[in-house]
Formats: C-alpha cells, structure tokens, sequence
C-alpha cells in the first residue's frame, strides 16, 4: 500500500526542500490578531479527545465557544491537532442537545417503562431517581445500584461520582468504559510493576532509533503522535525504523519499513519468539543485560487455565435460557475447551498436549515465583518454524519472506546501542489474553534493559482523554481507590474512610462488579439501577442486544446523563441533560502521565449540568440512616456490611445527615473559598459553586445559586492529598492553571519523564540511595509471592519478597475462545476511524466530520468480497452467533485486510457491529476482546 | 363510456408508459428504461426517436449502432403501424395541450377573434429542418435543449426543476394563444412523425353515408383539417398530420368515423 | 389576369421572403441560444464521458446511466427508510447545465467507483465511450475512468498548516496513487510532521470522494474537469529523462509560429518599413 521506502525516502526529500522554499513559517502576527479579536477571550484547555493529550486554546465570544486553536505552548501538540482537535469548538452546539431531563412517561404524567420521553424537571427527576435507587437498594443492597463511569470524566467528575458510589452508597458497582480500553494494560502494569501507568512519556519518541506499533493504529487514533513518529523517521531514514505489527493493513504501516500480519491472538507467540530469540541468543551474542536483570527482575508464572471472561456455567441468566445454543457453543468454553494442535506445543511446558480437556477456572490473578530455567523453558516452543506457522496473518505471503521479517523483528530489538520503543493501546488490550501479552512486552525490554530509560521501553498509549487522569488514577474502577489504591485492602480502606470523614468500615471491601459484570448483574436481575455518565454503554459493549433487552425489558431503572441522545439515551427511563467539557471547570491526564486543567469557559447550553453536580445533588437525597446501616450478603459480596450509623453518630453526625453534608458540604470544603480576585477564578463562571445567569431551576425546584465554596478544587485537592508521597504525586491546583501540564509524580515542583529510572524519578532515587542501581521498581503490589515452576507453586517453600524488583512472566500463546470455523469463517476485528469519537454522539453532530464518514463500512479482502458473491459499495449482513447487521463493502482504501478478516468500525450505531462481537474478556483484566469473533458475510 | 373510448385508452396508454419509464428508474424496472431519446424495451430491443437521432447525426457525431437500430425499429413501426400516433398516445405534452383545448373550448376562447393565426400549421416543417441546421452549425442537438417533451418526461422520471416552466408556458401559449399551437403547429418532433406516419396502415375512415354533418369532429380535432372529407365523401383520413388520437370517433353520434385498416390494393 | 398573376407572384415572393428571413431569425435565435446552453465547463460527467464538447453532441439524453447509477438510490437510508439520490443527475431546468444531460456533484453525492461500472455499457450512443474504462484484457476497470481531477487548494487545505488530517488520502479508493501523502518535518515545532495531500493525474479518477470527505468549511480538495484543471506542456519539448514522454508528443508537427513582431509574410515589409532614423 501507499508508500514503499524508497518513494517515502525520495518524498521526504522533496519535502524538505519544499518546505525550505514553500511552507513558510508563521511570522509574529499575533498584534494584528489580537487586535481583531478584542471581544473575544482566549482561554487554555485540553483537547476533548483521545488519551494524547493536546493542548488548545479556546476562544469565547458572547458566551459561547467560538473558535479554537492548537495552544503553540503546549508540549505535546505545539499547536496543532488531528482534526478532531479541530473541531473542539463545533462539538458543543449540534442541534440536538440535550437541554431538559426527559421521563419516560405514560398519559398521566407518571413514570412509565414502556412510556414516551417527555420533559421534567430536575426536581422530579432526582425525585425518580431517589425513589428508583432506594428500591434497588431495598431489592439488593449497594451491589443493586451501579454506575457505568467513564475514563472521560474530568477529575472532579471522577471523585464526586466515586465518593457517593464508594462512601454514600458503600457499592463498588461503579466501573468505566475505560475497562474496555486499557484494563489489560493496567492488569499488566500492576503485575509487572506493582503499580499503574506508563514509566515512559512521549519524549522517548524523538529519542528512540525505532518505533515498533504493535496492533496500534497510531496514524488515525493517535495522530499527533504519529505525527512525532513521522518527524522522527524522517530526521534519519535510514537509522530509524519503524515495525508496523497489524491484524490488517491500514494507515500506520505507510511509513514502515516492514509491515507485519499476524493472524488474531498470535501476538503473544511473537513477543515470545522474540523473547526466546534473546535468551537462546544470549549464550553467544551476550544480549541479556544479566547485571540489570539480576539486580531488578524476578521471574514469574500464573496459571493458564482461566477461561476467557465470559458468563460462566450456573450463571442465572444461563439457567433462564436467555442465550441461545448458538451462543453457548462458545459461552460453554468459559468451563472448558480442548486443547487444539494450534495452541498444544505452546501449552507444553505447562503439561498439555493436544486433545487434552482443560478445565478453566474463573480468571485469577494469581502468580509466583519460576526461576530463570523455568521461563526459558517455557519459551522454547517459539522456534521460528512454529512461531511463523501460527502467526503469519496473510494467507497469500510467502512463509520465507514473513520468517526473515519475524528474523529482523528480533534483530532490531537485539541491536546493542538501538534504543526501541514498543508502542499499543486496544490491539492487545482488547484481547482474551489481553494482560499476559501486555506483560510479555516488558520481558522483551526488561532482557534487553530497554525499559524505563530515555527513548526506550513498552508504552500503552491510552485511548481516551482521562483513562489515566480519572479512570485510573481517582480510580473510578471498581476495584479500585485513588492514587494505586484498592478496595480489597483493608489498610487503603482506613486511609480514605479517614480522608472522606467517614466511619470506619463503611467502604465495601468486595469491588468485582466490572463493566461487563454490571451489565451482566442487570441481565441477571442484581442491579435494578444503573447509572450511565460520559460514555455510551449500550453501544459500546459486547453481545449488546443482551444488555439492551435486560435494560428495556426488566424491572429496573435506567439513567443516563449526556449531552447528546444516543443509543443509551435511547434505552434508559431518565435521561439528564448534561454539560459539555468546556461547560464546567476539569481535569484530564493523558498517556503519558500529563495532568492538564481548563477552567468552565462558557455556560452549559439550555438547563443542562454537570456531573458533579449531578452526583452531589443526588447525594443530598441520602441520609446516614438510608445507607450506612448493616448490609446483607449480596452479589459478589459474601459477607455481611456492619452497621457503622453508630460510629456516624460519634463522629457527629445524626441519622439524618445527609450524604451532602458529610462527603460534599464539609467543614473541609468550606475553605476553599470562592474568590473573584483570585486571579485564576477571576473572570470566570462556576455554576457549581456560585450558580448562574440562566437561573435553572434545581434539584429542590428552587433557583440554582450555587455550593458557595470552591467545590473544583476541593474535589481535586482532596483526591490529590492521596497521590502525594506515594510516587502519584500531583502538583497543587492553582499550579496547573499556570503551566501546560505536567506529567506526575511532581516532586518539587518538577515533573518526571522517565518512572523507576533513579536519574529521573526522585522516588527511584531515593530508593537506590544505598545500593547504587540504576532503577526501582517501586511499585508495592504483589510484592511477596510463592514459589514454584511452570505448574504451579509449592506453597512449603513459603512467600518470597521482591522489593524494587519487577517482574518477567512465562506466558503461552492460547486460542481465543471463537475462531473462524467452515460456518463462521471470518475474524471480525473493530475499532476506531481518525473522523470520529467512540460512538460519534459528538462527532456525528460536526457536519464536516459526518460528511467525511457518515456510515461505518466493512473493510474486507477484494478476494473474500469475490468469493462470497459481494460488490464494492454493496450491503452485506455481517452475522456472528449472536447477532447480525447489515453494512457496505468496502475492498479499497484505508483498511485493507488480508483475506480471512474483515474490519468494521464501531462509531456507527446504525451499523450496530456490537451486536455481532462477543463479550469475552481477558479474564485477569476483565477487559473484552473487541477484536476477534467469528463472522459469516453474506449478500443483503 | 363510448364517447370517451379512445381518449380513455390514450390516457391509460400514456400513463402507463410514462409509468413504466418512471418504474424503470425508481423501481429498476426492464419494462422500458430511458427516455424517448433513447429507450430499450424489455431491456433487449433498442428504440430511439427518429428526430432526436437526426440531429445527433446532423452534428456529425456517429452514433452508436443502439441508437441508429433503435430508431429504424421505431421509423418502421410508425411508417407500417401507427401512423402519427406518438403525438396522442405517447407524448406526456398531449395530455398538457389536450387540456389546455379543453379549458379553451370551456371559457369560450375557441372562437375565431381570440384565436391568433399568425403562426402557420407548415411553420412545424421549417422549424424541424431549422433544427437540424442549428444542430449541424451549433454542434448540439438542438431541438433536445428546449423540448418540452423529454423535458416533461425527464421531470416525471428524475424530477422537474426549474423544466416545469416550458410545461408550463405550452399550456398558456395553446390556452391564450394559438389554438393547438405547439402540436399543430410548432413541434418539429410531430412533424417528424407526421411524415413517417403518412403510409401507415392504421387511419380513420369516413363514412359519408352515415354523416349528418353535426361538425363535431371538426370542433375536437386538433388538426381537423385533415378532416377535409366530412360530410363530402367516404375516404380515409390519409393525412400524415393526423394523429390517430380517435377524439373524432369518440364524439360521432353517427358511426360516419371508425378505425380501419388501409387497404392499398383498393385504393389503387 | 396577369395583374393577379403578377399579385401572386409578388405576394409569393413576399411571403417566401418573409418566411426565410422568419426562420434566419429564429436560426439565429436558436443557434445563440443552443450555444449558451452548452456553456457550462465546470460539468463532471460519468465515467467513460468522452471529450465534454463530443459529449454535449453525442449525448442522446435518455438517462439510461443515471437510471443504472448503482451509487446508493437503490440503498435505502436506514434513518429515513428511503431511498437516496443517486451520483448521476439528468440537468433540469435550473440546473444550468446542457438540460438532460448527466453530470454529478461531488459535495453532494459523488461516484463511488462501482467496479462493474453499470452506467457505461448501457449508453446506446457512444457518449460514454466503454473502451476507455476498459483494460487490456477488455474487462471494465473502473480505476482507468478520469472524471475529473481532484485538486488541493493549499491555503484552505489544513494538511498545509500542519494539522494532521488527511481525510482526502484516506476517503480515496485509489489511497497511495491518486493521492499520495508527502511528508515534511514542521521546523517550527521541531518535531512533527506535515502530511500534505498531494494528487496524481495519473490515477485521480475524479470520483469526488475526496471532496465530499474534507473536512474544511467548504472543500479544500475539489474535482475540476479534466479540460479546466489541468495545464499542457507544449509537445516540442520531451523530458530527456524519461523515455515514455516521447508518447506524449506523438502528433507533433512543425508549426509556423506568429508573434506581433512576425506576422505572416511580413519579412519585406518590415524590411521596407526601415524608419531607422
């Protein structure tokens, strides 16, 4: 496709030369404009988008967003944008927003599931919520309401959703779309590191000789960055190389300098045919650095047989026939498959041959101890006969041609002096092993010691704006607290129950209610009220008709706040009109640990509000005596909730304070005082905290006047406190709004470029004060583990502690649980196109943009498309076992796959692919795999 | 019923042709796709207009052979066949000019001091051969980019646009103007079937027997000159101008006026 | 008798007289008329459309193309649940185009580039010339049709300030030949790149998807017909190094060449002119 090295070399000459005469650089005209743009004020923010993380400058202009401009200050993006990023000012103004709450309502004005949407007030609608909630509270306890969270919250948003869920309600039932997105990576975070988030940042872009996109569509889904990449290669074409590693061919592999197709899965044969390339290697070429891995790095196994995230057999919809034999053909495998001749010689050295029953387990996190003969072991499978075998992607390529690829491949990463950076984000986070193969990458760079130093290491890249900012680090998880915190841990526990001034005890120790599992527990009749904020849930989920059905057609209560009507508007009972990014004070942090605030720059459109206050009004309709007293067993958790209204009552508060009182309107967030001769207040509106000149009406039918202290930045301060000296710190509030962002730990007042690195953290420093080395691996997670091999652990050889030390993990190559059969004889893989946002409701509304790509195609194989009777341009019924929608071929263009795979966008909720794809997860990360199920095509 | 037959098969006729093209495009019917221009039948048979065609020829541009066939299989049928029949069977306009008639006859504007002859009923034979001229010198076929036939036809298949307004000036032009102005006497596509039709086998024949001179098939016809022979002798109507429309046998109270077949052995 | 043949006689010379000076009247008319509505350069046509001059001649104007335009009327909308307009249009009235003629508008819908090409065969007159959207082996090759040729407006395109868009290069059937990316590094930020669309006539078949896919107010990349987009190098001179160019000058003959200074036979006379003083 497109470009081969030589026409990209001789083009990127002419473009220079071009550029020396042609492309002028833009002279200071910033007087004139200035001039010109007198009534407007330019403000800075950070882009609405993906997880990159620009920079842009917002103009405003009679109180609504007029124009917009990549921030030249700004680190990231040195003012520019893709062109979503250039349509941030035309997101806000579609002519459907929403602008009232909207009740499903029969005849008579009364609450009615089967009812037509009409508008309410927002008294009334936090009315029917409040009624709603305590009736699922009644039915099931805190695990009977839920929240399908978002990893595009702001910060704020994050922590006053997550204090009322956590705090108020005692549920853990609150997880993110962002589990769909990085989960896998953030599992393998925690097991490699003992702790969340990338230890490299974008800088190592321009500082590497080779950029290795592993499954990563970076051209379209992070542009900027493969903008980077792009002015890195061409600095020097022939030193840098750039590997694309892809399902099928598209965007990213244009300026490769070798393009790699990989049959779905077989990632991990790769990472670990190149990780036996070094160990076997190393006797000879001495390519393991054995001084940093000797110092740094344990060796470590878990076990294999842990199904694949799916329903597992007993599950209460399974027993009520709601899934189809069709559908059980696979679900089935959850308990257990056959060891297939694929799979079988790399699960030998775990003791499985081919034909063997494997009997699977729920996924577990468990690992231990293996020594070094062990691993290598486990890798000797991976000869290149077998690794070419399995992985190859492209029926029609030559098997010797692919073999010297798979051969440079491990060459480039083997080169002594050759700095390489491995790039992914959904390819092999959206997987059914999504967290072994995001482990496998560390092994490569930690044999090498290519990780955590400058222009080296693995790198998640995130795919939305605040996965890590929010999602990850308040920890809107549902096993999760701020700052790495988890619910699971007692002593986390007593930490925020001390910070939040609540009873000790109140938090729930039991978060297992994952995305998928809350959609599950809807199906299941467990959570009768859910909550959906900033994200589309019902588009975006696997199996989807599933959970649409249980929404639509169960006793159960369904909310969903946005500001666009979309299909999870469609399918709840509330909908609450909410403000947009730039319609309130916010916080995101992007991939590479960047810390970024804007300030609300204009007024919500029509009666709409933010989350935040969503959430803190709704907690104003929740006393002490209505939640905090003794729990029964239910859903995942087994044991009993105390009764903790007592020790409420001794710390002062009554049983009637309400959840307002005591999460929201403290003694604490009373000093943060609203001030406007603050000079970063000064001048701009907070409807939260001082109300506005709309005069909406609000939660008690009164006019809107607002908190009357600071609450953005006593959210962001309190959550803030946690991440201070514990390696997450997080720079003062007013500290942002006067720099571009920073990437944390911000220790000083400086930020971090490279984690665990001692020249450049200060907390790996300081942890290698006394023994000299060159990192820590400071993470505390899973620190102390058993030992064993390959099989298992011996649990008489007792725990073994690894302080600073991370981790290498054995992990085989396994078949997902569907794969293309003579019935269902394609892989399906979704994803994203550059044009729109995740489900479109915002980019779907800027007409330049729905013009662009107004329908979601299928992007197929002209041969397949040949074979099956299918016209270019022609409908065609994409059908899996689960469901079936019809879309257009497509053979030519951006996409173009090898035959044996289609590609079909999943933005497009009139080509609803979700109904087709499979809801199976990585069942260690509880992240589903988007990217392969098994599909027929037909002509419609 | 019988004194409105004809004009109640012309309209069911016409109707279902231009319905059949419409079909053609909306529905992707093979009926008969195209336009007049250039039409196939059945999705087979080839059929063009023998003007239209014509003037492609007279730019000097060769046409396909599609074209050339399908005006000699439409020439034949009318020459052998129909005589001028195309004029009040097929084209869309007739329905605007017969109503445009009608309307004229019912505000009393038929009569001989509103009814402005400056336009002669040959004028149709010089414009046709105008045309042809034009498209040679201009390099366009050039009746084709005002007729208000494919023009009313394209609109009913692909939409009017601004086109509705020659429809629309034909109606006031034989409502105001000239009685049977444009098919009696401007459109060269009419003349063009006028002479192809001269010998065709269908035609009106007269019987003066029966004739009691009521003159009504004279009041309705369009071209009721050819109509010469009323209440004078028992011949057929063999002038080309007649279109076979059968407004005058629908009207004769006194079966003087029916379809025959032409016979030239008699005749001879 | 002769008087009133001699009336008739001039009252027919008469009236001949004022017939032939009617019908040169409205010869004139019509011709100028004829000629004005054929004006329209700016027209895209079906693929296969022969020269735009032939093609106002040969056109016959049935709308058999646009009626096999498989190009989304027969795909009912799924919003709507009706059918959308096809790429080929017939010229109404309005229109400002030859009328009955077919043509397409990108921004609105443009050619999709259907591989079996159901508008050309069908065309009984020879103004979609079917060996031209044939390949050698005679199979229909949509990607041998030129439309039009897209061209980049590189003030508006904001590929050329540095944004990272290329949704023309992505929207194109023909990605990485009728348009090409060609990239430069942004000296002013130091480390990212330009990705600038840059179009090739040589496979640019002016479907117009580009067009309709950029993303700019109004389209910075846009279809011009061949006739108006594209520049002629003279055929004196070849590429010396490029062996196919010889093709391009194939016709070439010499040509008696006329400035103000050297009209024709004007040697002597200027020679005589000779004012010199």
């Amino acid at each position: 496709m497109a470009l081969n090295r030589r026409d990209f070399l001789k083009s990127a000459a002419a473009a220079s030369a071009a550029s020396a005469v042609g492309i002028a650089v833009p002279s200071n005209l910033q007087a004139s404009a200035n001039e010109a743009q007198k009534d407007w004020r330019w403000d800075k923010a950070a882009c609405r988008f993906c997880g990159t993380g620009c920079g842009i400058m917002m103009a405003t202009k009679g109180g609504k967003i007029v124009a917009v401009k990549g921030d030249p200050a700004a680190p990231v993006n040195r003012g520019l944008n893709c062109i979503k990023g250039y349509f941030n000012a035309k997101i806000m103004y579609g002519a459907d927003r929403l602008k009232q709450p909207l009740l499903r309502q029969n005849a008579k004005g009364e609450y009615d599931k089967q009812g037509q949407f009409k508008p309410v007030s927002w008294e009334r609608a936090f009315d029917e919520m409040e009624k709603h909630a305590k009736k699922a509270l009644k039915h099931a306890g805190p695990e009977g309401v839920a929240v399908f969270a978002s990893g595009q919250y702001t910060v704020m948003e994050g922590v006053a959703a997550q204090k009322m869920m956590k705090a108020g309600f005692r549920s853990n039932a609150i997880d993110p779309n962002a589990r769909h997105c990085m989960a896998s990576a953030v599992v393998g975070f925690y097991q490699t590191f003992g702790v969340d988030e990338p230890a490299g940042c974008y800088d190592d872009i321009e500082l590497t000789d080779t950029v290795i996109s592993w499954g990563a569509n970076m051209a379209e889904m992070h542009p900027i960055l493969w903008s980077r990449v792009t002015d890195r290669k061409l600095s020097d074409p022939e030193r840098v190389k750039i590997i694309s590693i892809q399902t099928y061919t598209h965007r990213t592999s244009d300026i490769a300098d070798t393009e790699i197709l990989f049959s779905p899965s077989t990632d991990l044969a790769l990472w670990n045919y190149v990780a036996r390339e070094i160990v076997m290697r190393d006797e000879k070429e001495k390519c393991i650095d054995w001084d940093f891995v000797n110092k740094h790095m344990v060796f470590t196994a878990g076990p294999v047989n842990i199904g694949y995230g799916m329903r597992r057999a007993g599950e209460k919809s399974i027993k009520e026939g709601k899934y189809t034999d069709l559908e059980m053909e696979i679900i089935n495998k959850e308990m257990k498959t056959i060891v297939s001749a694929k799979e079988a010689p790399a699960l030998a050295p775990y003791g499985y041959k081919e034909g063997d029953e494997m009997k699977h387990t729920a996924g577990t996190l468990k690992h231990w101890h293996i020594s070094y003969e062990d691993y290598k072991k486990s890798l000797e499978p991976y000869t290149l006969e077998y690794t070419a075998k399995i992985v190859k992607g492209d029926p029609d390529e030559d098997i010797e041609v692919f073999k010297k690829k798979l051969q440079q491949l491990a060459d480039l990463y083997i080169e002594k002096d050759r700095k390489v950076v491995s790039f992914w984000t959904m390819g092999m986070n959206q997987h059914t092993r999504g967290t072994w193969v995001n482990t496998l990458s560390y092994n490569v760079h930690f044999l090498l010691n290519k990780q955590a130093k400058p222009g080296n290491g693995a790198f998640s890249l995130t795919g939305q704006p605040s996965a890590c900012g929010t999602a990850r680090e308040v920890g809107t998880f549902t096993h999760r607290l701020p700052a790495d915190m988890m619910v699971k841990n007692p002593k986390h526990r007593a930490i925020c129950e001390k910070k939040w001034m609540i009873p000790d005890g109140t938090l729930n120790g039991v978060g297992k209610q994952h995305i998928m599992k809350i959609h599950r527990d809807i199906e299941d009749g467990l959570v009768k009220f859910a909550w959906i904020n900033v994200c589309n849930p019902y588009q975006d989920s696997a199996s989807a008709t599933h959970w649409i059905k249980a929404a639509r057609e169960m006793d159960n209560f369904i909310v969903c706040s946005d500001g666009y009507p979309g299909i999870s508007a469609m399918v709840s009972d509330l909908v609450l009109p909410t403000a947009m990014i730039y319609e309130k004070w916010g916080a995101y942090g992007n991939a590479e640990r960047r810390t970024q605030h804007w300030r609300q720059q204009v007024l919500p459109v029509g009666d709409s509000m933010s989350d935040t206050w969503q959430w803190i009004e709704f907690s104003k309709r929740f006393t002490v005596k209505d939640l905090w007293g003794e729990k029964a067993p239910s859903g995942p958790r087994k044991k009993p909730l105390a009764d903790v209204i007592g020790k409420a009552k001794a710390m002062g508060y009554t049983e009637d304070t309400t959840m307002f009182d005591i999460l929201f309107n403290n003694k604490v967030a009373h000093t943060y005082k609203k001030d406007m001769t603050d000079p970063i207040q000064k001048g701009y509106d907070d409807t939260e905290s001082l109300g506005d000149s709309r005069k909406v009406i609000g939660s008690d039918g009164k006019e809107w006047k607002g908190y009357g202290f600071f609450i953005h930045k006593y959210l962001f301060e309190e959550y803030a406190a946690f991440t201070r000296g514990h390696g997450h710190d997080l720079a003062p509030f007013d500290m942002y709004h006067k720099v571009r962002g920073l990437k944390w730990p911000v220790v000083d007042g400086k930020e971090t470029q490279w984690r665990f690195n001692a020249k450049y953290d200060p907390y790996a420093a300081k942890a290698t004060k006394e023994s000299g080395n060159s990192h820590a691996f400071y993470g505390t997670l899973a620190k102390k583990l058993l030992q064993g091999n390959l099989m298992g652990p011996d649990k008489k050889l007792g725990k073994k502690a690894l302080p600073n030390r991370a981790k290498i993990f054995a992990r085989p190559y396994m078949d997902p649980p569907e794969m293309p059969d003579a019935n269902y004889d394609l892989w399906l893989c979704t994803g994203r196109v550059l044009e729109h946002w995740h489900s479109g409701t915002m980019t779907m509304r800027v007409p330049e943009l729905y013009r662009a790509v107004p329908e979601a195609l299928c992007y197929m194989n002209p041969k397949d498309a040949k074979a099956k009777g299918l016209k270019q341009g022609g409908l065609c019924w994409i059908e899996s076992r689960r469901g079936k929608v019809k879309a257009r071929v497509e053979t030519r263009g951006r996409n173009r796959p090898a035959r044996g795979l289609v590609f079909v966008p999943w933005f497009d909720e009139k080509v609803f692919i979700n109904k087709v794809c499979l809801d199976a997860t990585c069942p260690m990360s509880k992240q589903t795999d988007y990217k392969k199920c098994a599909v027929k095509i037909t002509k419609a | 019923m019988k004194n409105i037959k004809y004009l109640f098969l012309r309209r069911v006729t016409q109707v279902i042709i231009l319905f059949l093209y419409f079909g053609a495009n909306a529905y992707g019917w093979k009926m008969l796709a195209g336009t007049f221009g250039s039409s196939v039948l059945m999705g087979a048979i080839p059929l063009a207009d023998p003007y239209t065609t014509l003037q492609v020829l007279a730019t000097g541009f060769v046409l396909g052979a599609d074209v050339l066939l399908g005006a000699a299989i439409i020439i034949l049928f009318y020459m052998v066949v129909g005589g001028r029949a195309f004029c009040s069977w097929v084209c869309p306009i007739n329905m605007v000019t017969d109503l445009a008639n009608w309307l004229r006859r019912k505000l009393n504007l038929d009569k001989e001091e509103v009814n402005y002859r400056f336009i002669k009923r040959n004028a149709r034979y010089w414009i046709m051969i105008l045309g042809l001229i034009v498209s040679a010198v201009v390099g366009i076929a050039a009746f084709e980019v005002l007729s208000p036939i494919t023009i009313m036809q394209r609109g009913i298949i692909f939409g009017f646009g601004a086109g509705i307004s020659v429809i629309l000036a034909i109606f006031l032009f034989d409502l105001f103007g000239v009685k049977n102005g444009w098919c009696g006497h401007l459109c060269p596509l009419g003349a063009s079937y006028s002479l192809i039709g001269k010998t065709s086998l269908i035609r009106v024949e007269h019987d003066h027997e029966a004739c009691t001179a009521c003159m009504k098939c004279k009041v309705v016809c369009p071209e009721n000159h050819v109509l010469h022979m009323i209440n004078k002798e028992s011949i057929m109507v063999t002038d080309g101008e007649c279109t076979n429309c059968g407004r005058c046998i629908d009207v004769c109270d006194d079966d003087a006026l029916n379809f025959s077949i032409r016979n030239f052995a008699k005749k001879s | 008798m002769a008087n009133s043949n001699n009336n008739d006689r001039r009252k027919f010379f008469a009236t001949t007289l004022q017939s032939v000076g009617l019908t040169a009247l409205g010869g004139l008319l019509w011709s100028g008329y004829a000629d004005e509505v054929k004006a329209s350069p700016l027209v895209l046509r079906p693929p296969g459309a022969i020269k735009e001059s032939d093609f106002l001649t040969a056109c016959i104007k049935c709308g058999l193309c646009a009626e096999a335009c498989q190009n989304r009327d027969t795909n009912i909308d799924k919003i709507t649940g009706e059918a959308k307009a096809g790429t080929l249009k017939m010229a109404k009235g309005g229109d400002h185009k030859l009328i009955g003629t077919p043509f397409f508008i990108p921004t609105e819908v443009p050619c999709y580039m259907c591989e079996d090409i159901p508008c050309v065969p069908v065309c009984p007159s020879g103004a979609l010339d079917q060996a031209s959207v044939s390949n050698e082996a005679g199979e229909l090759d949509i990607n041998l049709s030129r439309m039009g040729l897209a061209v980049v407006h590189k003030e508006s395109c904001i590929a050329f300030w540095g944004i990272q868009c290329d949704a023309c290069y992505r929207a194109c059937p023909l990605l990485g030949e009728a348009i090409t990316i060609e990239m430069s590094r942004n000296e002013r930020t130091g480390k990212h790149t330009f990705m600038l669309p840059i179009v090739h006539d040589n496979a640019c078949t002016g479907c117009g998807l580009c067009e309709i896919a950029c993303v700019t107010e109004k389209p910075a990349i846009f279809i011009l017909p061949n006739e108006v987009s594209k520049g002629k190098a003279g055929d004196h001179y070849v590429k010396g190094w490029d062996k196919e160019d010889e093709k391009r000058i194939e016709n070439a003959v010499a040509e008696e060449t006329i400035t103000e200074l050297s009209k024709k036979g004007s040697a002597e006379g200027y020679l005589n002119s000779g004012d010199l003083y």
